[in-house]
């Protein structure tokens, strides 16, 4: 049965959340046992999973980098699960303190979270919404409060869009942001990919399917290009993790051609 | 957020100091996620390594601010187990040989060393410290995140609800819901008004307990087969009775609610009361298919049930009725009238024939028709005998008495066929043909006869083709004197040699030509051919002028241009007009149109002789006579049959016949007798003073030819 938008769903905590389980990899404590389990076990299987987790983190941070030079002070993080360390907000308000950020997660537990670690920073906002019917997130009048849709903007999808089954059209989800926002805006995406290392991507999927309340779908380059359609995409283009505009050694954390994880950043002109 | 990384160099930093620096940064690479870039990083520790240095070299030596430097880690989240070991190693191997110029003669190796011990202690039980109360922290925040979140879900579900239950009481439809077992779980206030049950008396109980008796089957069973899952959704119309004998219809529609496993959950069902909605649909199909004037069903409705009927493949029968002379009462008493005698024969027509297995419907105007749906044995008697009794009796219409007759035609399927167009045509024909055969009657439907009729339709059809083709001719009956026995004139007769039905007279297609129009054509087709042949013989003898007598149908005398038309022939073929003589019937020229009347005189005026036709048959008015601009009077043979040789004159016929002769010629009209067939009959006439002949006993319509014959015989 098809629940209506103002039926609220289930805060469940007996399996294991993909925000949570994020964290989890990334060594933090905002997560349960349950996490922690399915996190340990994801590592079993893939042992340098954790170094994707800091592979994908860095890419968060260089992207928001990179938008905030480009002059964006406005961004929408859809996804944003647990924004601990080096959260967009931190990097976005280091360059341009007046930076807003909106914080968008589907978890009720990690927008609880994240609401209680920002406090009432009034630069911020964290709001409940579904990727899948991104027109409600972009509706949404906390996010109107902060977002001038019609002013440049830094749309965020980071690790997220992976969590989207084809059925629930994730291009189509794009494509309805790119076409709300306003030219000059950016598209950042990083997505899971079963390009370079397939065996490892379909172990991880199952084990998603088995554990987590949400699956996991790697898809190919070309599927994850096709995200930035009617988008300009900046240099170097969709890359592996890693190759996205290193700043120094430090940030290739995973080895080059083993990268679990494609991003890119494209402009809307 | 505690964790913003200081991004200044140390500008002045001790070589020793800055190398120990870039050791630890290297050693902590990748151990955990900080938000610092790599020299970022470096500088951070470069500072927490300038302060290691001076708890070393302090005197006296205290490792506690050590600590300092552990809790310095897990704040930026060099938080991880292999962050406190690498740093634990790089003091222990790397820090003594980076600063030892710097502390070159200030401490032995082994006093360095023991320090060194020491601050890694003081490290490490820094680094534990902060990282459990950062952990509990965190831990903390994330119990009380998912207490709030709960929290909000539940503030959410019960205003959810609380929402639900206003739409739930508040419904304009009607909900309901029933558990797997089919046992009702609740409903709201609108369903319970709806079946005309208290909500309390359908708690707990069966949808089959609740079911009317005498309800809709197939609803019930539609449920069992949502209940045992056979089927997901069903919707359907159903009629409830209420307890004041009302009935209502509902629209009901019914889901099964499955979990996540597919097992049934719950079964919802809503319904909408169109009771309404459907007495307008009806009211609507009602008036679509009934007359509004009679209330009887109408042309819609009878053609689809006559379909229906034929369809089944049963007998089916048809009278097929229209009253006689209908119009005459709505041109003298008007439309209201006439529409109160419509009701009134419609309620009488319906009150004769109704029962089983009959239908009567109007079908427009004064046209009603009565379907049967049974014949042969077990038939009711033909009702169109009953239907004439009925209407014979007086109507009253606003206290006046009126009587009216009907004709009626009947056909039925062994007669007409099972094609409803095909059956209605045959009703018509046969209609038609009680009209032609004195009206206030019925005709049964006759194959052979009504081929006759159709002959008729395919002589209309015919008629413009037959003047472009010269199918028509002209014969001439002599007009002779009963005084010198010369023949003074002739009459024009035309002719149809058709082409598959041979000689056709002129009774048979004068009527179709004037019915379809053609009629003007042809008259001015025959005027103009007897005008040629009137031009021949004045040629040919010329002591001898014989005048041609035309006749003019009646809606010739309607068009406007007749007069126009005879004065161009005659001028044509350059014929006096006294050698034109136009032959119309008496009531041709009554009624009240004035035109005919004009153009007769514009004719007369001009010298066209103008001859009274058919004298002496129904209605003759001697007085009318006065008013006519005419020249000779015809008596009808009919009305001389009683002079005619053999048969027993009535003295009082022969002085009528004797009083219009003179009368006649007093008003200056000459008088031809008609139908002269015998020289007693001629002697007779010539005794009563009649001025000319025509008939068999002068000679029959024949050829020109044969009338030039006989001038030349003199």
């Amino acid at each position: 049965m098809h629940r209506p938008a103002w039926a609220p769903g289930d805060v469940d905590m007996d399996t294991a959340s993909p925000a949570r389980m994020y964290d989890a990899l990334l060594g933090g404590s905002h997560n349960f046992e349950v996490d922690r389990r399915a996190a340990a076990q994801a590592v079993a299987m893939v042992p340098d999973l954790p170094l994707v987790a800091l592979s994908n983190r860095a890419f968060l941070r260089r992207a928001v980098r990179h938008l905030a030079a480009a002059g964006i002070r406005q961004f929408i993080d859809i996804g944003s699960g647990i924004p601990t360390v080096g959260s967009t907000h931190e990097l976005a308000q280091a360059v341009a303190p007046d930076s807003r950020v909106v914080y968008v997660d589907i978890d009720p537990v990690a927008v609880s979270q994240s609401r209680a670690i920002l406090g009432d920073d009034p630069h911020t906002t964290v709001i409940e919404g579904d990727l899948r019917a991104a027109d409600r997130i972009l509706a949404d009048n906390r996010l109107r409060a902060l977002i001038d849709l019609d002013q440049p903007v830094g749309v965020l999808l980071v690790a997220v869009l992976h969590l989207l089954t084809d059925a629930d059209d994730p291009g189509g989800a794009v494509a309805s942001l790119r076409d709300a926002i306003a030219p000059g805006s950016y598209l950042a995406i990083s997505h899971l990919t079963s390009t370079l290392r397939p065996d490892d991507a379909a172990q991880l999927a199952t084990h998603a399917a088995e554990r987590s309340r949400v699956p996991i779908i790697f898809r190919s380059r070309p599927e994850i290009t096709a995200f930035f359609t009617g988008l300009t995409v900046v240099e170097p283009g969709v890359v592996e993790l890693p190759a996205w505009r290193p700043e120094t050694p430090d940030d290739l954390h995973e080895e080059q051609g083993r990268s679990l994880g494609l991003a890119g950043v494209g402009r809307r002109d | 957020m505690t964790t913003r990384a200081p991004s200044e160099q140390l500008p002045d930093a001790v070589p020793g100091v800055a190398r120990f620096a870039r050791r630890w940064a290297r050693a902590l690479r990748r151990t955990s996620h900080v938000s610092m870039t790599a020299a970022e990083a470096e500088a951070y520790l470069l500072r927490h390594a300038g302060d290691l240095l001076d708890t070393v070299r302090a005197t006296p030596f205290s490792p506690e601010p050590a600590k300092a430097i552990g809790t310095a880690l897990v704040e930026v989240n060099f938080r991880s187990a292999a962050a406190l070991r690498r740093t634990l190693a790089v003091l222990g191997s790397g820090f003594a040989d980076d600063v030892a110029s710097e502390l070159a003669g200030e401490l032995r190796p082994a006093a360095l060393q023991a320090r060194l011990a020491a601050v890694c202690g003081a490290v490490a039980e820094g680094f534990t410290l902060a990282l459990q109360a950062r952990t509990l922290a965190e831990q903390e925040q994330m119990q009380r995140a998912a207490l709030t979140a709960v929290r909000t879900a539940e503030e959410r579900r019960h205003m959810t609800e609380a929402r639900f239950r206003a739409v739930f009481a508040e419904a304009a439809v009607g909900i309901g819901l029933v558990d797997p077992q089919g046992r009702v779980i609740d409903v709201n206030p609108t369903m319970a008004r709806m079946l005309d049950l208290p909500i309390t008396g359908m708690l707990g109980r069966t949808v089959a307990e609740l079911v009317q008796p005498g309800g809709t089957p197939q609803t019930l069973a539609k449920f069992m087969e949502l209940i045992s899952g056979t089927r997901d959704h069903f919707r359907t119309e159903t009629i409830r009775t209420l307890a004041n004998g009302r009935e209502v219809c509902l629209d009901l529609s019914m889901s099964m609610v499955r979990d996540q496993d597919g097992k049934p959950q719950f079964a919802i069902g809503v319904a909408v009361d169109i009771t309404e909605r459907r007495r307008l649909a009806e009211r609507l199909w009602h008036e679509a298919r009934h007359d509004a004037l009679t209330g009887l069903p109408n042309r819609t409705l009878f053609f689809e049930r006559l379909t229906e009927l034929l369809v089944d493949g049963g007998p089916v029968g048809l009278c097929y009725l229209d009253l006689d002379g209908f119009k005459a009462v709505n041109d003298s008493l008007g439309h209201a009238v006439g529409d109160e005698l419509l009701v009134a024969v419609a309620r009488r027509l319906n009150e004769t024939v109704a029962g089983a297995g009959r239908l009567v419907a109007r079908l427009g105007g004064d046209e009603f028709v009565i379907l049967t749906s049974q014949s042969g044995e077990s038939a009711p008697p033909e009702p169109a005998e009953a239907v004439l009794s009925a209407l014979a009796r007086p109507f009253d219409i606003g206290g006046k008495q009126f009587t009216v007759s009907a004709s009626i035609g009947v056909v039925d399927t062994r007669s007409g066929g099972t094609d409803p167009q095909q059956l209605m045509r045959a009703a018509d024909i046969t209609l038609y043909r009680a009209k032609a055969e004195g009206k206030g009657r019925w005709e049964r439907h006759d194959p052979q006869r009504s081929a006759r009729q159709v002959t008729l339709h395919i002589l209309a059809t015919d008629l413009p083709q037959a003047l472009l083709r010269n199918e028509f001719y002209v014969q001439y009956q002599p007009l002779v004197s009963l005084g010198d026995g010369r023949m003074r004139g002739v009459e024009a007769l035309v002719r149809w040699r058709h082409p598959e039905l041979g000689l056709l007279l002129p009774d048979k297609f004068i009527p179709v030509a004037e019915e379809t129009g053609m009629i003007a054509a042809l008259g001015r087709w025959v005027l103009a051919d007897s005008c040629k042949q009137a031009r021949h013989w004045r040629e040919a003898f010329p002591d001898q002028p014989i005048y041609v007598s035309v006749n003019i149908a009646v809606s010739q005398l309607h068009e406007p241009t007749l007069a126009d038309d005879v004065f161009t022939v005659l001028k044509a073929e350059d014929l006096p007009p006294e050698l034109l003589q136009l032959e119309l019937t008496e009531s041709a020229v009554l009624g009240d149109a004035s035109g005919p009347l004009d153009a007769l005189r514009v004719l007369a005026d001009g010298g066209v002789q103008v001859a009274i036709d058919d004298f002496g048959t129904g209605y003759s008015n001697l007085a009318h006579l006065t008013r006519l601009p005419a020249h000779q009077l015809k008596l009808a043979g009919q009305f001389l049959h009683p002079l005619r040789a053999g048969a027993s004159v009535d003295p009082a016929h022969y002085r009528i016949i004797s009083a219009i002769i003179s009368l006649a010629h007093e008003l200056g009209l000459g008088v031809i007798a008609e139908g002269v067939e015998d020289p007693v009959q001629a002697d007779r006439l010539r005794a009563l003073d009649c001025d000319t002949g025509q008939g068999w006993l002068f000679g029959r319509p024949c050829p020109a030819d044969e009338i030039a014959r006989m001038l030349t015989a003199g």
